[in-house]
């Protein structure tokens, strides 16, 4: 069975906490400053530092997400790794070193530099809220999934448990051990994938027909198109399978058919299976091998009971296989043994690999069903972009496909270093060279992890272990399938890769409340220990705010949740921390219009998009009244327009007028 | 006026913008290029998407050697009016 729960996961689960709570505790006693609460007293050291921006940046979505993503459809998930990095170089060679002499605290003190106006801080405050929150949800929701099979809790369990420790972190330390904590999880990152890594090249590749637990999936076959046909559409009542005397077909309503999936019963054991129908070719003319049952999964709610695979299910006794497997080698090759960098990939792109798809149906019953089905799939075109439905858009025809491609890759590439939680990281060091270091440090890691994301999913792909209903458990899954040690760290890491980025967000959120709106809601200025207490009220109440989101928003695609708060980031900040620095006829009127234009078209349009009515509101995508779904392309230029407009029309005001 | 820092930084940015957008035309209007396998048996999505992560780092490193850690004055606020 896929998840066992054990005791030396639990024990090195706890062990984990124990040591970050530690770690946050001891290093809590030294900041009591705000200079020390929010920028740990710009004392970090930049090698720290840039470790501790990988830590902050590999959040859930990196580690579950794009490996779950390459796990199950191939290269696509790779697109993100390298959106996700290149957006660094943004960071590096335009904002870095100018945010660090221009701010203190957050982010809006750089916008904020050289106007101080309260109106500025009142924007980029909210606009860091919003982010923030936006990919506070995705890290919430990553927290639950790891939870549920590590420890076996129910998802709100694990959303309750991550934000309740994340708020003693904070709320006990603030940047200092939020630092530290990065530091730890980003460099025990690092090392376990590469141990990962090293451990699936070792393993190399072997051919086999099922998973880890050594189930092997049937296949039927080959059968003559025209007497498969009549015996599913019941030849005068006969629907006895060709060949096989006990299975009969079922009769289904015709969404089956359609779907190319059919289902049998065995008539001495009644046991029921799910099939999917495949060839070579195309089904209607296949060519001399003939059309092939492949065995299915199914998963089915019957009175309210999980069925599975046609029985109900019993947690570790009866229950889905695992799954990821390779049919055919080069060569005919049954194993390959350890593997190189290159020959990794060359004998992948020789190889056939079996993904798994999934289709949601009724029966004849009317009861719900999720078939999850095998699609044997050419390694070349495992290797290849656009297989997955988020990057459909390059393999289409369509102009609004293609646009949506492209949006989704500028939002990556402006995102990052529009990101508060990344921004606040530039104030925990000295000066701008130690900024600079410590960002070709964060490149160096994150690159060196992103590569790795590639070989981790492609290997997990392959494993045997994977669970065909969550994506995003992939990794762990692939280290369980290597050793029960690997499962239980890699597992702790990637909670603690939670609890590091979930901390960094609430940190910028509290910076955001107590820095930049407290001067807005509070007509006196607050002192220095006035600030620090509202900075860890608003901790708690950000990181209430972010378990209730967390539990609403369970079951939703974590990458897909992060692909929003870029957009947004990218679209509401971007535009006028470019400008600020370098168009010298920036107003203060102009940044204002420019972060509220790019904050609400982007979540408008967000909220009007296609994938939005269909996952979050179950309406028809095509009732979208927005072109495609990724609002970057559209919203970051607006971003810049808006701000270039509004200065222009203030520009004079603003040099004779008083500063507010 | 730019300080000589910030116009290598932009410089650096122009050649790797450069180089990642044609790799997301590539993608988005040829993309059976990138099934092309040119060395190695390695088709060219997985050579250009690691090349990028490469160069990324490449990039840094010269950047980083090449900037004057006493150029610290901040580009835009230099001559501005505001």
């Amino acid at each position: 069975m896929i998840y066992d729960r054990s005791l030396l996961s639990i024990l090195v689960f706890l062990a984990f906490v124990a040591v970050t709570l530690g770690l946050s505790f001891y290093l809590g006693r030294k900041a009591k400053s705000s200079a020390g609460y929010f920028a740990a007293h710009g004392q970090i050291p930049w090698f720290v530092n840039g470790v501790a921006f990988a830590g902050d940046y590999l959040s859930a979505a990196s580690f579950l997400g794009i490996c779950g993503m390459i796990a199950f459809s191939g290269y696509d998930g790779f697109l993100y790794s390298i959106g996700y990095l290149a957006g660094w170089i943004v960071a590096l060679f335009v904002i870095a070193e100018p945010m660090k002499r221009l701010g203190k605290f957050t982010f809006a003190d750089a916008l904020d530099a050289k106007f101080q106006s309260r109106g500025v801080k009142l924007t980029v405050g909210i606009s860091t809220l919003a982010v923030s929150l936006f990919y506070l949800i995705p890290q919430m929701v990553g927290a639950g999934v790891l939870v549920t099979p590590l420890l076996g809790f129910p998802h709100w369990v694990g959303v309750v448990l991550v934000g309740s420790i994340v708020i003693l972190i904070v709320v006990t330390a603030g940047m200092v051990s939020t630092t530290w904590v990065q530091f730890l999880k980003g460099s025990l990152l690092v090392v376990f994938s590469t141990v990962l890594t090293a451990m699936i090249l070792a393993r190399g590749f072997e051919t086999k027909s099922g998973g880890a637990d050594g189930y092997e999936f049937r296949t039927l076959g080959p059968f003559e198109v025209v007497p498969l046909a009549m015996a599913m559409a019941g030849n005068e009542g006969d629907f006895t399978v060709p060949g096989q005397t006990r299975l009969a077909f079922r009769p289904l309503p015709a969404a089956w058919n359609e779907a190319k999936l059919v289902q049998t019963i065995d008539s001495e054991t009644e046991e029921i299976t799910t099939w999917s129908l495949w060839s070579n070719g195309k089904l209607e003319s296949p060519p001399e091998g003939g059309v092939y049952l492949l065995e299915a999964q199914s998963v089915a709610v019957i009175d309210d009971k999980t069925h599975v695979n046609g029985k109900p299910q019993v947690l570790g006794k009866h229950d889905l296989h695992p799954v990821g497997h390779i049919r055919e080698l080069p060569d005919g090759q049954t194993e390959t043994g350890s593997l190189g960098l290159l020959t990794f990939f060359s004998t992948l792109q020789q190889s056939e690999v079996v993904l798994w798809g999934n289709k949601k149906l009724k029966d004849a019953d009317g009861n719900d069903v999720t078939v999850y089905f095998q699609k044997p799939t050419p390694g070349s075109q495992v290797l290849r972009p656009g297989e997955n439905p988020t990057f459909a858009g390059i393999r289409s025809k369509n102009l609004s496909d293609k646009l949506n491609f492209l949006s989704l890759m500028l939002a990556l590439f402006c995102g990052t270093a529009s990101l508060p939680h990344i921004l606040i990281r530039y104030y925990t060091v000295k000066d701008g060279a130690a900024a600079r270091k410590s960002t070709i440090v964060g490149i160096a890691s994150i690159g060196f992890f992103y590569v790795l994301t590639l070989y981790m999913g492609l290997g997990a792909m392959t494993s045997g272990s994977l669970d065909v209903t969550n994506s995003n458990m992939a990794a762990p899954l692939l280290a369980k399938g290597m050793s029960e040690w690997l499962f239980a760290v890699i597992s702790a890491i990637a909670f603690t890769t939670v609890l590091g980025t979930v901390s960094g967000l609430i940190l910028a959120s509290a910076g955001a409340v107590a820095h930049d709106l407290s001067g807005f809601v509070f007509k006196q200025k607050l002192n220095d220990a006035e600030k620090v207490r509202l900075a860890k009220i608003s901790s708690v109440a950000v990181g209430a705010i972010a378990i209730v989101l967390g539990i609403l928003f369970k079951g939703m695609n974590v990458t897909f949740l992060v692909g929003w708060a870029f957009s947004v980031a990218a679209s509401a900040n971007l535009p006028a921390l470019v400008m600020l620095l370098f168009w010298k006829g920036t107003t203060k009127q102009g940044i204002t219009a420019a972060v509220f234009v790019g904050m609400v078209s982007s979540l408008t349009w967000i909220l009007l998009s296609g994938d939005t009515y269909k996952d979050v509101y179950g309406l028809d995508p095509k009732d979208s009244p927005v072109p495609f779904s990724q609002p970057g392309i559209v919203t970051i230029p607006l971003g810049f327009v808006t701000l270039w407009v509004v200065s222009l029309l203030t520009r004079n005001k603003t040099s004779a007028g008083p500063r507010t | 006026m730019l300080t000589r820092n910030a116009r290598i930084g932009l410089m650096l940015f122009a050649f790797y913008l450069l180089v990642y957008v044609g790799y997301v035309l590539i993608n988005a209007l040829d993309p059976e290029l990138m099934e092309w396998t040119p060395i190695a048996g390695v088709n060219l999505a997985i050579w250009y998407g690691m090349g990028l992560i490469a160069l990324a780092f490449v990039m840094a490193l010269i950047y980083g050697y090449v900037c004057d850690p006493h150029d610290e004055q901040t580009p835009g606020t230099k001559g501005g009016d505001q």
